[in-house]
């Protein structure tokens, strides 16, 4: 559905626009305070009100965006690139010992709890947002890796291979110029729920305090901030939680939208 | 069959292995030393040594892995190093929140996704199933935390029907346990039982293609009864997997809902034992966790080849 995508790339599109445009303007400075005014609801000044510093919450929001969002990106891309070359060479080597090595470690990865893990990692080598992009990237190996697989197998019997076979290419002239184009939508359709996943859990990550580390806002932090305001500053914890809601249903959106018009067999509404 | 289960029993074990070495590996390489966080700054050399000797830190990594392995395998998870108390009795403590948050949750989660699912694909096309399916692109999106912070300001709050936070206690009754895992259950439930949806409404609308469905309907059973008797059993296979899956996830996913509410579960109890360097809690329960994981594919994965002898074949 046509709808999907343009609604869900235009809530993408928004918060990803307000973080990249925090680096050149934002409403207020984030790192000023403002104890006078702490803890307003919004008004005219302040859009969505200010926290307990002061600060302005639309500002903190747009700068905000910007760790959540290159957090969740880097650890797509983390996955993406590791994980497609592991998929693509277990497709070649079917049912070999590179194969099976991989597979059976992706199971293994598969069996730990990832959020758990996620924390393990951040607790044990330090808060940062680094850290959290580790954490993050590795669960998401595994998941490309399955999907470049399974989908590489299904490319490698069909005749256009078969034809660059006779042609004498090679396993690895094969995969990256005829598996892998094949493979980009699909990837790309993954790539954007990964990236939702990956603020979910960035998110998830900071609110228990070991994402990006104060004074660098991110809205995990912002919500952990508020819960004990809840009571008589709901604004503030509306506004971060909004955010987060908004961008992830956005990118959901767009996977779904371009998941239907990047795959043909899908158009005509099956499902 | 039996060859089947035999063939999955060794993969189980081989599984369990390995994870075991990974994770006992992944927590040697942890900076710092359990014995001087224990004792501070100023601790004596000896002091050290004799502690270190206690919490049987010396020896080879070999000989520790080993003594920890065995020790699991007879129930023994070894002492914490912060509470001096045996680790198998606080993880049992823990357990008796976090299970029953597991299952309070995967319980709600079922009894939503159940009639919604069903409800979606017997009125497609309608805006009915259009606000059902809109509503789990919400809940799917939703950070859980948040959306367990909304609940406690409005129910807790605002209206005072549950606790903001704790865990009463089952000694003070089911009702007073039940009631403090509520708004914690809802919201752990929320997005499991979007998916769950989903993946219901999506395997029933599969099924519904299929011929013995058209001859139910020829037989003369509405698009609903042909759906409640017939699609439902047949789309179950996809809706048991990942009921199965969100079982594992639950129990040890809960970690930061634990967190919001304050409860002691084992999600709570490892974060507390990460940042106080108290290893081997850290390693039993995430052990712990990782062969429940592997316990509940293992036992699907049996389920699937009692219900689809097809697949006792494959691998």
């Amino acid at each position: 559905m046509r709808r999907n995508l343009i609604l869900g790339t235009g809530l993408s599109a928004m918060f990803a626009g307000a973080a990249l445009l925090s680096f050149f303007w934002v409403p207020f400075d984030i790192g000023a305070l403002d104890i006078a005014n702490k803890i307003k609801p919004p008004s005219g000044a302040h859009w969505l009100g200010t926290d307990h510093f002061g600060r302005d919450i639309l500002s903190m929001i747009m700068v905000g965006g910007r760790t959540s969002i290159a957090v969740a990106l880097v650890a797509v891309g983390i996955g993406m690139g590791l994980g497609v070359p592991l998929g693509l060479a277990a497709a070649v080597q079917r049912g070999g010992w590179l194969d099976e090595g991989i597979m059976r470690a992706n199971d293994l990865i598969f069996a730990f709890p990832s959020l758990l893990i996620a924390i393990m990692i951040t607790a044990v080598f330090g808060a940062s947002a680094v850290n959290a992009i580790i954490a993050i990237g590795i669960f998401n190996i595994p998941v490309f890796a399955r999907l470049t697989r399974g989908a590489a197998l299904g490319l490698w019997t069909r005749d256009f291979v078969l034809a660059a076979r006779v042609a004498g290419k090679g396993a690895v002239r094969i995969s990256c110029e005829h598996i892998l184009p094949n493979l980009v939508n699909l990837l790309i359709v993954q790539g954007t729920i990964q990236f939702s996943l990956g603020i979910l859990a960035e998110a998830g990550l900071s609110y228990v305090g070991l994402g990006a580390q104060p004074p660098v806002p991110s809205w995990g932090r912002m919500l952990a901030d508020s819960q004990t305001m809840i009571s008589f500053a709901p604004h503030m914890a509306l506004s971060p939680g909004l955010a987060i809601l908004l961008t992830v249903l956005g990118l959901n959106l767009m996977g779904d939208g371009l998941r239907d018009l990047l795959d043909p067999r899908l158009q005509r509404g099956q499902r | 069959m039996l060859r089947y289960v035999l063939q999955r029993l060794v993969s189980l074990c081989l599984s369990l292995l390995v994870a075991s070495a990974v994770i006992f590996l992944a927590l040697e390489i942890v900076p710092g030393d359990p014995a001087a966080y224990m004792l501070g700054l100023n601790a004596q050399e000896d002091t050290l040594a004799a502690l270190r000797d206690e919490l049987g830190l010396n020896g080879t990594a070999l000989q520790r892995y080993g003594s920890w392995l065995s020790g699991m395998l007879h129930g023994d998870f070894g002492i914490s190093y912060t509470y001096r108390t045996p680790v198998a009795e606080m993880i049992g403590d823990r357990l008796w929140v976090s299970l029953p948050l597991a299952l309070f949750a995967l319980g709600l989660s079922c009894l939503i996704a159940f009639p919604a699912a069903l409800w979606a694909a017997s009125r497609r096309g309608t805006l009915g199933e259009l606000g059902v399916m809109g509503m789990t692109q919400l809940g799917i999106a939703i950070p859980n935390f948040w959306f367990a912070m909304l609940m406690v300001l409005i129910f807790a709050v605002n209206l005072r029907w549950f606790p903001a936070g704790g865990f009463a206690g089952w000694e003070e009754g089911l009702f007073a346990g039940l009631k403090s895992l509520t708004l914690p259950a809802v919201a752990l439930a929320l997005p499991q039982a979007s998916i769950l949806t989903r993946v219901m409404r999506s395997a029933l609308l599969d099924t519904l293609g299929e011929d013995f469905i058209r001859t139910a309907r020829a037989k003369g059973l509405t698009r609903g009864q042909a759906l409640r008797r017939h699609a439902l059993r047949n789309a179950m296979i996809p809706v048991l997997t990942i009921i199965g899956l969100q079982f594992s996830f639950l129990l040890a996913g809960a970690i930061i809902i634990e967190n919001v509410f304050f409860l002691p579960g084992l999600g709570r109890l490892v974060f507390q034992a990460i940042s106080a360097r108290d290893l081997i809690v850290v390693e039993s329960v995430v052990m712990l966790l990782v062969f429940a994981v592997i316990l509940v594919n293992f036992t699907v994965d049996l389920a699937y080849a009692w219900v689809d002898p097809r697949l006792r074949g494959r691998r």
